[in-house]
């Protein structure tokens, strides 16, 4: 919503400088998203005419206009728009020219041609928010005269304000106003005009039907006689342009100044072109259509409303926009001027659905006044009673089911127990009767009454929020409550860092790679296509949900590859989203681990893979062979920890990184965290360190390669029993003497008891026990 | 004899001072203390003297002696030192040869800013709360006070998931929903932080990404006020930003809040910046939580954790953080 200062004094005496008032705007809720000045700081800028345009000899993107600055003469411009034609008149900044930006008009060549000027488009000297073209003026206006004078325009300041969805009032230059005015403490006041009335009365020339009351609330008709369809005074299409709406003629000027100024959108009908001289105020018929304004016809739902005529013949969408059938032209002479509250989620569904957004629609779906329309309407006949239009005497009022207007009980103590104050009865009436909110005492509490321009209040946290707002959020006292719980992360989230922790200790960045994939990412990683799809996209590389990092993490390899960044390790921990396997309220969702080692391979991975495991302490984890889709069949194993799979470790299928455009050998790891840190882990019970001597004995065995070497680890430490105090596989040894199809495995066993120094008999006994386990068990034979 | 002995120490002074490595010296040591030696053989002689003449001689071969002894442990020591000087030398390394920019990874400026701001929090006394990125059109909007078609849902750019009826399951706009979850959940006294990845329908440009990073707070207790969380934010803000920073309430409209605020922070050389919204959390919301708003209260505030990240380092342009360039990456 924008204002002019100019505007809201007309209403109140509106006190300080333009930066005090646009703080306190702002205090109040009306966040001033711009403040200009406009009207002022346009010396040097004339009206002159374009008598010549041609084509720059050198510059596709500028053309030479020569135009005439009052003395007759051409003076030529280089002009970089091209929305203006011969005879048009345009604002002409002359040599010397400050502009409001700080510009300095000179004398200067443009590709070889000489520019005496620049001709300016609105956005540039503060006269609207049109920056497309050169602002073509309209009306005749004479030659070489100062534009502030030739458009009777005067030193003003526009503010622009963010209102808020709960602030249907602060949608017209009055509400604003008025909250101005009560910050202040000054006097606020709506107009009164009284125009004269002349002719039949209205009621008899036009009727109202309200057939289905949930849609309308009011439906206000006036008539209005002798219109003549002509340009609007100076001043008032100043303030339209100034708020960014355009000019059209003195009776859509005024419909559109009257909204701005009183919030209430309005429409005219020409009269003699209604059929049967009435309104009947009803949802549409299901592929009902209707001409608007703008000559598209439109098929209409029973969701929407339409302003039907007396024959029941559509003529308007309720509160969205006119039909074509009714609309002003040069022959009107009569006009029903319509003031309307309408149902505020009809017109939104409407406007939605026609993509018609109106500055009336916005209004009406936040919420009008229904009671300003009476007011509203003896405006509207005052400010076009200059061009010869008269008002008939007579209202048609009717009403339907209009918002409830409440009365709130507001209880003093809960005013201070939500806002932390110590406000008196009194104090907070003072604060509600200076925005109107009508007040009556009841022993230590209130009764508030609403003004019907404030639907969004209507309970007693509302009306605190008001106390709060107008009596001023800075004025409230600071307190910091003190924590009655004692303040920690979860277990779960103290793992986490530990995860991104190791992994960063392990030389990996970690990457945020965005959780969107495009359709096939996930079958080009060899992935099941379970991701959850996105309903209303913007683009299609956006459209899956991943159910996998392996896509992102990949695509992070690709794109640094494609800088010449290689061997890069990377590793994310994010959420993937899938379909669940049986019925639940949402997607499955969970947190993974992802690690993408650039130019390494599984054997890397795998070293990735026991750090975490002994970061987090995970206790009997196994590697499975395995071959999952995506992943290298050969180099690839499940991660089991206490038997329950937790991810997959190995490399990516070389199938894959030629998809994702990967160069090189990518080792993986995946870690599903939801279910790896619910398990058992970390605290690892204490085992006291022995003082007794240990005794070390290597044993190498050639194994079948069908074998894992983590299987004879496992039989070696199961026969070796207590005794053993560690075990570690030292070296693997592949070729002769070796045979073919099998490998050497060498490790090695430390023995040592809690109690005593062990005899050599005792770990000779140890080792033919190992020995034979090994050999029983497993195609495989100790090297001598 | 004791000429003798004088002799002997005169030649052992040159013999020791020649030993060039020690195991010349330990020659030289036998030669000069040895069975063989002068002062063995003289030590043997001493019976043989009279008692006076043997207690002077004797006395004189003890002396000669430590000084032999003396002098063989000075050269042992000196050979020692030069010798391990020797093996040090022969193991000179250029140190500057062995920095190969080995480097530990390095963690997403978000995640940093994500850790910074849980510690904080942590300290004040928070929990921190989580739940899921994939929500339910209940927790995000219509336990949060939007019911169904309310314009307010206009001001999120909602995406939505195809999964059980349309619109019913969505990419949660805000990390609000969590706060719905934290009650549902938990009994207060609640004093929590949920901090999260979040979603609208946008275009990424410089200061817009369709998935970007918020954190939220929530306070539910007795007795809780605006004042409480314009003090809270004020400590917030001092204690994250520096003691050169405070903050501002604006009035604002939040569904979920009542009274409203945006919450803007002012830097050091006077400019304001919008940090978030927040306000005390609507009775509505509370009910919609389990919770009577006539005995709890509680306030709740909301904003953007990749910003934080951005300023913290200058960072110009939001794409950057999820690009993942390791020239950008390795620089946190």
């Amino acid at each position: 919503m924008k204002v002019l200062l100019s505007w809201l004094r007309e209403f109140a005496p509106i006190e300080g400088t333009p930066d005090e008032i646009g703080d306190q705007l702002s205090d109040l809720g009306l966040a001033v998203e711009d403040m200009v000045d406009v009207g002022g700081g346009l010396d040097g800028i004339v009206v002159a005419r374009v008598l010549d345009l041609r084509p720059h000899p050198d510059a596709d993107r500028i053309q030479v206009v020569d135009v005439d600055a009052g003395d007759g003469q051409a003076l030529q411009i280089c002009c970089g728009a091209f929305n203006m034609s011969v005879g048009d008149l345009v604002p002409l900044a002359t040599l010397g020219t400050v502009m409001p930006n700080g510009m300095e008009i000179a004398r200067r060549k443009l590709r070889g041609e000489w520019s005496n000027g620049m001709l300016c488009a609105a956005d540039e000297i503060g006269l609207g928010d049109d920056a497309d073209g050169i602002m073509i003026l309209e009306g005749s206006l004479a030659l070489g005269v100062p534009l502030v004078e030739a458009l009777e325009l005067s030193p003003d300041v526009l503010y622009d304000l963010e209102v808020n969805p709960n602030r249907p009032d602060a949608m017209s230059v009055a509400g604003v106003a008025r909250d101005l005015a009560a910050r202040q403490g000054v006097p606020f006041a709506l107009p009164d005009p009284r125009p004269t009335e002349s002719g039949d009365d209205a009621d008899g020339r036009v009727s109202v039907d309200i057939v289905d009351a949930d849609l309308c609330g009011r439906f206000a008709v006036r008539v209005l006689d002798g219109i003549t369809v002509g340009e609007s005074p100076r001043w008032l299409a100043n303030r339209l342009t100034a708020l960014g709406m355009r000019p059209i003629n003195n009776v859509v000027d005024v419909s559109n100044y009257v909204m701005l100024e009183l919030g209430q959108p309005n429409h005219t009908y020409d009269l003699d072109r209604v059929g049967g001289a009435g309104f009947r105020i009803r949802w549409a018929r299901d592929g009902e259509t209707i001409t608007t304004l703008d000559g598209v016809e439109r098929t209409l739902t029973a969701a929407d409303g339409v302003v039907a005529d007396g024959g029941d013949v559509a003529v308007g969408i309720a509160g969205v926009m006119g039909g074509a059938s009714t609309e002003i032209d040069d022959t009107t002479t009569t006009v029903a001027l319509e003031m309307a509250w309408w149902a505020p989620m009809a017109i939104a569904d409407t406007a939605r659905r026609l993509a018609l957004r109106s500055e009336a629609s916005a209004r009406f779906e936040r919420g009008t006044d229904p009671e300003i329309a009476e007011l509203a309407m003896r405006r509207f006949a005052e400010l076009l009673a200059p061009s010869g239009a008269t008002v008939a005497p007579g209202l048609v009022d009717q009403r339907g089911s209009g918002p409830d207007r409440s009365v709130v009980r507001v209880r003093t103590d809960r005013v201070n127990a939500i806002l932390g104050t110590d406000l008196s009865r009194e104090r907070i009436a003072e604060v509600l009767e200076s925005i109107e909110f009508a007040v009556t005492g009841v022993g230590d509490d209130l009764d508030v009454e609403v003004p019907s321009f404030r639907p969004d209040s209507a309970t007693e946290i509302d009306v605190i929020e008001e106390v709060a707002r107008v009596h001023g959020y800075s004025r409230i006292a600071r307190t910091v409550p003190r924590s009655s719980i004692t303040g920690r992360l979860s277990a779960h989230q103290v793992d986490r860092r530990t995860v991104r922790s190791t992994m960063v200790g392990l030389g990996l960045d970690e990457a945020m790679p965005v959780p969107f994939l495009a359709p096939g990412d996930l079958e080009a990683a060899g992935l099941d296509a379970d991701g959850v799809t996105v309903t209303n996209p913007l683009v299609a590389e956006e459209s899956v949900m991943r159910s996998s990092l392996r896509p992102g993490l990949l695509k992070t390899l690709a794109y640094n590859a494609s800088h010449r960044l290689t061997g890069l390790g990377v590793f994310e921990v994010g959420h993937v989203y899938r379909m669940p396997g049986v019925p639940q309220p949402l997607p499955d969702e969970r947190e993974m681990l992802g690690v993408a080692l650039g130019g390494r391979d599984a054997g890397d991975a795998v070293a990735v893979w026991s750090a975490l495991a002994d970061a987090l302490a995970a206790r009997d984890y196994r590697l499975v062979a395995d071959t999952p889709a995506g992943l290298h069949a050969t180099r690839t194993a499940r991660i089991e920890v206490g038997g329950v799979p937790v991810g997959l470790v190995g490399e990516i299928d070389p199938t894959v990184l030629a998809a994702y455009d990967v160069v090189e050998r990518v080792g993986w790891l995946e870690v599903d965290l939801t279910v790896l840190l619910a398990l058992p882990h970390g605290d690892k019970p204490y085992r006291s360190v022995s003082r007794y001597p240990s005794s070390d004995i290597d044993l190498a065995f050639e194994v079948d390669e069908a074998v894992p070497a983590d299987d004879i680890a496992a039989c070696l430490t199961s026969a070796a029993g207590e005794l053993l105090a560690h075990l570690a596989l030292f070296d693997v040894f592949r070729g002769a003497p070796v045979a073919e199809g099998r490998r050497s495995l060498a490790f090695t066993l430390r023995f040592q008891a809690d109690d005593r120094t062990l005899t050599d008999a005792e770990v000779a006994a140890a080792r033919t026990v190992c020995i034979a386990a090994v050999e029983d068990a497993f195609p495989a034979t100790l090297r001598g | 004899m004791e000429h003798d002995l004088d002799a002997h120490l005169a030649a052992a002074v040159a013999a020791v001072a020649a030993a060039s490595d020690l195991a010349a010296l330990k020659d030289v040591d036998g030669e000069l203390l040895g069975k063989r030696s002068v002062v063995t053989a003289a030590k043997k002689q001493l019976g043989s003297l009279e008692p006076d003449e043997r207690r002077e001689v004797g006395r004189r071969l003890n002396e000669v002696r430590a000084e032999i002894e003396r002098m063989v442990a000075g050269r042992r020591q000196e050979l020692d030192r030069a010798e391990s000087a020797a093996r040090l030398e022969s193991e000179r390394l250029d140190l500057t040869e062995w920095d190969r920019g080995r480097r530990l990874g390095h963690r997403h400026v978000v995640t940093q800013t994500w850790d910074r701001l849980e510690d904080l929090f942590v300290g004040m006394g928070y929990t921190v709360a989580e739940g899921p990125e994939i929500e339910d059109e209940w927790h995000n909007f219509g336990a949060l006070n939007f019911p169904p078609g309310h314009p307010a849902r206009d001001m999120y750019d909602t995406l939505y998931v195809d999964y059980g009826e349309p619109q019913s399951t969505l990419l949660r706009t805000h990390t609000s929903p969590v706060q719905i979850r934290v009650m549902e959940e938990s009994a207060p006294p609640i004093y929590s932080i949920m901090p999260g990845r979040v979603f609208r329908s946008d275009t990424a440009d410089a200061t817009h990404m369709p998935v970007f990073h918020q954190i939220e707070g929530l306070v539910v207790d007795r007795g809780i006020t605006f004042g409480d969380l314009a003090g809270t934010l004020e400590a917030f803000t001092t204690a994250y930003f520096g003691s050169g920073f405070t903050s501002r309430l604006r009035p604002s409209y939040f569904p979920f809040t009542e009274p409203s605020a945006e919450f803007d922070i002012q830097r050091p050389d006077g400019s304001w910046l919008e940090l978030g919204g927040c306000g005390m959390v609507h009775p509505d919301v509370l009910r919609a939580g389990g919770l009577d708003p006539e005995e709890w209260s509680g306030f709740a505030f909301g904003f953007g954790l990749d910003r934080l990240a951005l300023m913290r380092h200058g960072i110009d342009d939001l794409r950057e953080l999820f690009r993942n360039d390791h020239r950008f990456l390795g620089q946190f």
